[in-house]
């Protein structure tokens, strides 16, 4: 389960992130921002007509992210 | 000294500031350095470098340089890349800090304690400052100071931004230790780049930051219930893009409406300045220069301040408050349908005050393609020097009648001129998509929406005065100078004895004029405007004091601008006019924007991509309007 996937308002745990070591490094932004495994991570809101972009709480800070950049964020199965 | 170039280093110890966005470093510096602060570029690229000098109490004065935030030292974008490089004393013309003060952002220690690693990493002496503390405390996060600092192995001094003695006790210390010895007593070896891009080195400040918070009993999500109910609001579906579309006309209205008097006041200083010299000073060519010349050019321009210290005001309240990211959040859908992300949206506000503030401000897109098409369309956007150009043509020949509903006409035709720039913008960005895109990465996001703040009158200030002093140092420099030199393109050659014309057209600026006429022919503009576009390339607000010495200079006597639309109404069609306001919507920016655009891709290929599109286009908007005029008999 991916952060692109859950549903909103409900507090979950990072496990991993991919896209790393990519070109693109997409992967290690996410990790400089803060979406580091363990860390508490909900999905607070979705954009216009349930796209982009998403608000994510991430620890202690908001982030707006992209479909493609939330679907890096690999999610614990079970929700806290 | 391995390059050929010399930098000049001012004396005294550099304290640097590092941290995240938005922990309120910049609050921090404000406090520390006051009103000392002093605002330029970084050496060959457009990145605000911001200094201050702070006393302390035994009289050693420092310089605080406040660094641009980074989430971490791998850098991205342009700005964190400076941030880096001066760090590791590899930035041009800087010399490497001999104290740095990390900030905190006492809410958010996982992220930024990984910061605070990493710089230790550097070998640089380090002062951790833990900023917010007083949020935090309010939240229910009671951090133990001394243990955080035994952990860290480095001093930690409790700071809040936003009060008064906020920093007293981080002044206290700096008085106590000697910031010259503290550099040479630490480990200064150069860092090795190899240590930098390790992966072993995230993954270990990671587990460090983990084991920090743990032993300290920090490990626990925050919430922030205040940001999230404003959010409920203001970031609603519905709600959110109503209230931005509110806001957004209330600013516009409040750059014309607020600005009147004080233009008005500055205009009628000038005129009655002119006046006096008119009257008391004997009629020779120094009165012309001085009167024509830099009074009518200076005044002409000095008339903008009141709207640009407006949109300013506004656009650092909603910076301050927390706005403008969610904002740019509503916007992002939007933005996205022509390839761009809702990060453009800010550096594309910025533009409708002055091009240039708003082509630096892309430096925190990330994405390459994104900053570039930003950039390239950024001059669309109306700018403020514009405004007097479209008053000037707006008043001579669109007539002062209302509409239905009381819709102002002459308010209506300024509105759809700034729509037109906007539309024209997002046309040529969504070509831009269809070419480019293949060749970069795809657009990202991640921006942060940071807690909302009340903003501090002071900070404001500060960035108001920046703005201000910003304007008039270019007022003084460059936009006297083309003033000066238009003066005297326009007063020399001094017509033959017995020439009939007036005396400008057998000046340089005849001549130029009269040489360009063929060119401009088809899109209905006469040599006297042809003339006036040649300074217009320079700063684009001289068209108006251009038009006004052409025509002063044509005239017998001499004439002030007041009397321009009047001038204009009787020798100039309709068609000519709506073609010139098609030609100002697209023309080709001003000499300093082409200047940033090229310090800031580094090269000469965006600048003269824009200059040549910006050109083309106005060339054809101005073409079509005035055929569509001439054929419909205006």
């Amino acid at each position: 389960m991916n952060l692109s996937q859950v549903c909103l308002n409900h507090l979950n745990r990072v496990k991993s992130v991919s896209g790393h070591r990519e070109t693109s490094s997409l992967g290690r932004q996410l990790e400089d921002i803060g979406f580091l495994p363990g860390e508490t991570v909900s999905l607070l809101r979705r954009g216009f007509m349930g796209g982009e972009p998403l608000l994510v709480r991430i620890g202690t800070s908001t982030f707006a992210l992209r479909q493609a950049e939330a679907r890096l964020v690999e999610l614990e199965e079970n929700p806290l | 000294m391995s390059k050929a170039t010399l930098h000049f280093i001012p004396s005294g110890p550099l304290v640097a500031l590092l941290g995240n966005p938005n922990c309120g470093k910049t609050a921090l510096f404000n406090l520390l350095t006051g009103s000392r602060q002093k605002v330029a570029n970084y050496a060959g690229v457009t990145v605000e470098r911001r200094e201050g000098r702070l006393t302390l109490s035994h009289g050693l004065t420092l310089r605080v340089l406040d660094l641009p935030g980074v989430y971490s030292l791998y850098p991205r974008s342009l700005d964190e890349r400076i941030t880096c490089d001066v760090l590791m004393g590899q930035a041009a013309g800087e010399k490497r800090p001999d104290l740095v003060l990390c900030v905190l952002d006492a809410t958010n220690l996982r992220r930024n304690l990984r910061l605070v690693l990493a710089a230790k990493r550097l070998g640089l002496p380090c002062i951790v400052l833990l900023n917010m503390s007083d949020v935090a405390q309010k939240l229910g996060l009671n951090i133990p100071i001394k243990a955080l600092s035994e952990q860290l192995q480095l001093p930690v001094i409790a700071t809040v931004g936003i009060q008064s003695h906020g920093v007293d006790a981080l002044k206290a210390y700096l008085d106590q230790i000697d910031i010259s010895n503290a550099s040479s007593g630490a480990s200064l070896n150069s860092p090795s780049r190899a240590a930098l891009s390790g992966e072993e080195h995230n993954q270990l400040d990671n587990q460090k930051v983990k084991a920090i918070l743990q032993s300290l009993q920090l490990d626990q999500a925050i919430p922030d219930p205040f940001s999230e109910k404003i959010d409920n609001v203001l970031l609603h579906p519905i709600a959110g893009p109503l209230i931005l579309t509110a806001v957004l006309f209330l600013i516009f209205q409040a750059v014309f409406s607020w600005a009147t008097v004080p233009m008005e006041l500055i205009k009628s200083g000038f005129d009655g300045f002119g006046a006096l010299v008119v009257q008391y000073c004997p009629d020779t060519w120094w009165r012309s220069l001085l009167v024509n010349g830099i009074v009518a050019g200076m005044g002409g321009v000095l008339v903008f301040l009141p709207q640009i210290l407006i949109l300013f005001f506004f656009i650092l309240l909603l910076e301050e408050s927390g706005y403008l990211p969610r904002a740019a959040f509503l916007l992002d859908r939007l933005m996205s349908v022509v390839g761009l992300s809702g990060r453009s949206f800010i550096p594309l506000l910025s533009s409708f005050a002055c091009a240039i503030p708003g082509i630096m401000a892309t430096r925190s897109i990330s994405n390459t393609r994104d900053r570039i098409v930003t950039i390239l369309i950024a001059p669309m956007m109306t700018c403020s020097a514009r405004l007097p150009v479209y008053a000037l043509l707006i008043s001579a020949f669109i007539p002062q009648k209302t509409l239905a509903l009381g819709v102002d006409f002459q308010g209506l035709v300024l509105f759809l001129l700034y729509l037109l720039g906007i539309v024209g913008a997002m046309g040529v960005a969504w070509v831009l998509k269809h070419f480019m895109n293949h060749r970069f990465a795809p657009t990202t996001l991640m921006m942060e929406l940071p807690t909302y703040h009340t903003p501090r009158i002071k900070n404001l200030a500060i960035g108001l005065w920046q703005r201000c002093e910003i304007f008039l140092r270019r007022v003084g420099g460059v936009i006297l100078l083309l003033t000066m030199s238009l003066w005297v393109l326009s007063s020399f050659p001094v017509p033959p004895m017995g020439a009939s014309g007036p005396a400008i057209q057998y000046s340089f600026a005849g001549m130029l004029g009269q040489a360009l006429a063929p060119l401009f022919e088809p899109i209905g503009f006469n040599w006297q405007i042809s003339i006036a576009l040649v300074p217009g390339m320079a700063a684009r607000e001289v068209v108006v004091s251009s038009l006004a010495t052409v025509y002063a200079l044509s005239a017998l006597g001499t004439q002030s601008v007041q009397a321009l639309p009047a001038l204009i109404a009787k020798s100039w069609s309709v068609a000519t006019a709506l073609s010139l306001l098609a030609w100002f919507v697209f023309a080709p920016q001003c000499l300093s924007t082409i200047a940033a655009v090229k310090r800031e891709t580094g090269g000469w290929k965006i600048p003269l991509i824009m200059l040549a599109y910006l050109f083309a286009l106005a060339y054809v908007a101005s073409w079509i309007t005035y055929r569509t005029s001439v054929y419909l008999g205006f």
